[in-house]
């Protein structure tokens, strides 16, 4: 109902104080939609940050996620990626739509230096109509100050889109996002034969202004529904203690399977 | 008086000492349409069945003819002409006509003007027949009938052949039975009857062969180059007086489009220095456009983006702006819609990051019909991929089965596997461990055989791919391979391939 009143209200200004309403678009998970205040604030910067840069994949599928999210199936995403970040991989639009994405209507912004890809970021942030800009970036970043980070925050309040800034082996610093995750992968729920289930996210709120912080939640994203879940409440499965390993199942992968023994 | 060029097939890159010959199917029997010159020796004509042909000589090349070539390759040797005079008629199949009257003195006349054709299409590595005459009929008949060269001009038309005139086989058949051979002959006749008997348009060809009447020409169009230029009194070194003059020029190139109905596509700004030196700045836009403020913008990004700065020196004595590719555009119509105003946005959002970072670094992804994962997607530059080709939906309730993120090339790791067909239990990628806790497949993928020489044989078609989707102890989730099954290779490498959410 909070989300309903707040579509309800006209637009934040550029200063948005603790009780001023914004757009929010929902995560599905309502634990932690209510932890944040309804959901991800629209036309504002979201800070992601991989765990460890093994959880980059992880990372990105959670900010692509939250971006499929808003964007629908027709608003385009722009995602930006520093020279670095392919070292990480290239984008394949099949994985893109596996996460119920639609990577026809993406532009995928390859910047050869940090300096470049903010200044595209500003750009593309600049474009209206966008469901979201990612910027991924690998490493420290020293070019994203204060400043720049006051920047890129800027032009997305004017802009109503939000920004994603995905971070990969990067220490948080201070910025001008509305909210800081830190993000690893989780352990997914085994489908029948013990085959790998829907990506699951091991997520932590670092910072959210004017709200307390520091809260954790295991969500996993359905693809179908477009929604994430938290999967402590799903009630398939009693949720695991965070941030320690799952517990070996049984024989595990050692087993044979039925399913592809035939 | 006009002038006739007629152009015989040249062989593009015949082999020497084979005749060559270009056949057609006629009624399902392959017949020669042309010869070339060593063929034409030999005594093969036009007309001749193929097989015919070959039994007088075997080591005959023949290639099907290619029309729509020929009438490409006509073209652009009547643009070639154009430089002799501005009316240039194309005269389908092989002839052009050059209309010289008060353009043959500027090369020394008829005569040097001849000369100077015959050598610049012997360059272009064409061989031709010349013929000067009143009429364009007149001088294509004397060209393809004609002893070369015409001396008496009037005696040598009197003198062609009555297939000259082009009529129905059967008119020029009759016209040969009832004794007239040569056009003389047939003018020598009262027209009247000659028209009772053939029709009017044998008189009509008669006397547009003759000089005595002139049928319409129907000159090749030429559309002036999108050209604009701006010299200045003195050379100006100011980056506003530059751009200045560029709004200006940009407004009159902007008009002379709206006039065509065209928007450009490509817009090419040559600066030359006082000193001589000349500086070019390229932009490319991703749809039509008339917009000169957007140009603009284009252009002041691009030579922000230049690696060694435009540098005036001691100023530019002009500006040339060309627009080298333009496209229809209609009149625009501004739409209420915010969906619409969104998709000119993101089309200048496009144009503007394709000008600053280079049209290769902006993408967008297109499937591509493969099932060899690392060729399943073309990223191609959001310029030149305008329209949004739609990704297959996979199916509900499965997990991904594609990763988000490939390898190219996969990375090679260390699997600990069971032997033959199992999954891997743990292995090594960047000297780190990691064990298996779910897995699924294998997913088989064959090479694409039939693309390979020799692929059909066993063995010869390249290695097959097991692909495992498998999670680690930690939930990271991982696109692993086994390069070959155990019967292709003795010792089968693994790779990583790819990195799921």
């Amino acid at each position: 109902m909070r989300v309903d009143i707040s579509k309800l209200m006209p637009p934040s200004s550029i200063v948005a104080g603790p009780c001023e309403p914004v757009f929010r678009w929902e995560t599905g998970a309502a634990i932690l939609d209510d932890a944040i205040g309804g959901g991800f604030a629209i036309g504002r910067v979201h800070e992601v940050f991989a765990a460890r840069a093994e959880d980059s994949p992880a990372c990105a599928g959670f900010v692509l996620a939250l971006a499929i999210r808003n964007a629908g199936h027709s608003k385009p995403v722009v995602w930006l990626r520093s020279e670095r970040a392919v070292r990480g991989g290239v984008i394949q639009g099949a994985g893109w739509a596996e996460l119920g994405g639609a990577p026809e209507a993406c532009l995928f912004v390859l910047a050869e230096d940090a300096k470049a890809l903010l200044r595209a970021g500003v750009d593309a942030l600049r474009c209206g109509g966008l469901g979201a800009v990612v910027i991924e970036g690998w490493g420290r970043m020293p070019e994203l100050d204060l400043t720049a980070s006051r920047r890129l925050s800027l032009a997305a309040e004017k802009s109503e889109v939000p920004l994603l800034m995905l971070r990969v082996d990067a220490e948080p610093v201070p910025s001008a996002a509305e909210t800081r995750w830190q993000v690893s992968a989780a352990p997914s729920q085994a489908l029948p034969g013990n085959a790998p289930g829907a990506p699951c996210f091991d997520i932590e709120l670092l910072r959210c202004r004017s709200r307390p912080a520091g809260q954790s939640w295991r969500l996993e994203w359905d693809r179908d529904r477009k929604s994430f879940r938290d999967t402590a409440v799903s009630g398939s499965m009693v949720s695991l203690p965070l941030r320690r390993q799952a517990a070996q199942t049984g024989n595990g992968p050692l087993r044979p399977d039925a399913k592809y023994a035939a | 008086m006009d002038h006739c060029a007629q152009t015989p097939n040249t062989p593009p890159d015949a082999p020497p000492k084979k005749p060559l010959v270009f056949t057609v199917k006629i009624k399902n029997a392959l017949r020669i349409a042309a010869v070339d010159a060593h063929a034409q020796t030999l005594g093969l004509v036009p007309g001749l069945a193929l097989a015919d042909a070959r039994a007088r000589e075997p080591q005959l090349l023949a290639v099907p003819m290619d029309e729509a070539a020929d009438s490409h390759m006509l073209r652009r040797l009547a643009h070639r002409c154009s430089c002799w005079s501005p009316t240039v008629v194309l005269m389908p199949p092989d002839a052009i006509g050059i209309d010289i009257q008060g353009a043959a003195h500027l090369f020394g006349g008829e005569a040097g003007l001849m000369t100077e054709v015959e050598a610049a299409m012997a360059v272009a590595g064409m061989e031709v027949r010349l013929a000067c005459a009143d009429t364009a009929e007149g001088a294509q008949a004397l060209a393809r009938f004609a002893m070369l060269p015409v001396v008496d001009e009037a005696a040598a038309l009197r003198a062609l052949p009555v297939v000259a005139l082009g009529l129905e086989p059967q008119a020029a058949l009759g016209l040969q039975r009832a004794g007239l051979k040569t056009l003389g002959d047939v003018a020598a006749r009262p027209s009247a009857s000659i028209a009772a008997r053939f029709g009017m348009e044998a008189v009509t060809a008669l006397d547009r062969i003759l000089g005595k009447a002139r049928g319409a020409l129907m000159p090749m169009l030429h559309t002036a180059p999108l050209r604009f230029e701006r010299r200045f009194a003195e050379p100006i070194a100011h980056q506003a007086s530059i751009a200045a003059a560029l709004s200006t020029l940009l407004d009159e190139a902007m008009t002379a489009l709206a006039k065509r109905g065209l928007g450009g596509r490509r817009f090419r700004l040559t600066l030359c220095r006082s000193d001589g030196a000349k500086q070019y700045l390229d932009i490319e836009v991703g749809s039509p456009t008339r917009d000169p403020a957007l140009v603009l913008r284009l252009f002041n990004e691009r030579a922000e983006t230049l690696n060694d700065p435009l540098d005036p020196g001691f100023g530019y004595d002009s500006l040339l702006l060309a627009i080298p590719s333009a496209e229809k555009l209609g009149v625009e119509q501004h739409s209420f819609e915010s969906e619409a105003k969104a998709d000119i946005a993101l089309a200048e959002l496009i144009d503007r990051l394709s000008t600053r970072l280079g049209p290769g670094r902006i993408r967008r992804l297109v499937p591509h019909d493969s099932h060899i994962p690392e060729q399943a997607q073309l990223a191609l530059p959001a310029v030149h991929a305008r329209k949004p080709v739609p990704w297959p939906a996979p199916p509900k309730g499965e997990p991904p089965q594609r990763p988000l993120f490939l390898f190219d090339p996969p990375q090679p790791v260390e699997v600990i596997a069971e032997v033959p067909d199992g999954p891997p239990h743990r292995f090594r990628w960047k000297r780190k461990l990691h064990e298996v806790r779910l897995y699924e497949g294998p997913e088989r993928i064959a090479t694409e055989w039939w693309r390979k020489k020799g692929g059909e044989y066993a063995g010869k078609g390249g290695l097959t791919r097991d692909y495992y989707r498998i999670e680690d102890v930690h939930g990271r989730r991982y696109w692993i391979f086994r390069h070959g099954l155990y019967e292709e290779k003795p010792d089968p490498k693994w790779y990583l391939h790819g990195l799921f959410a």
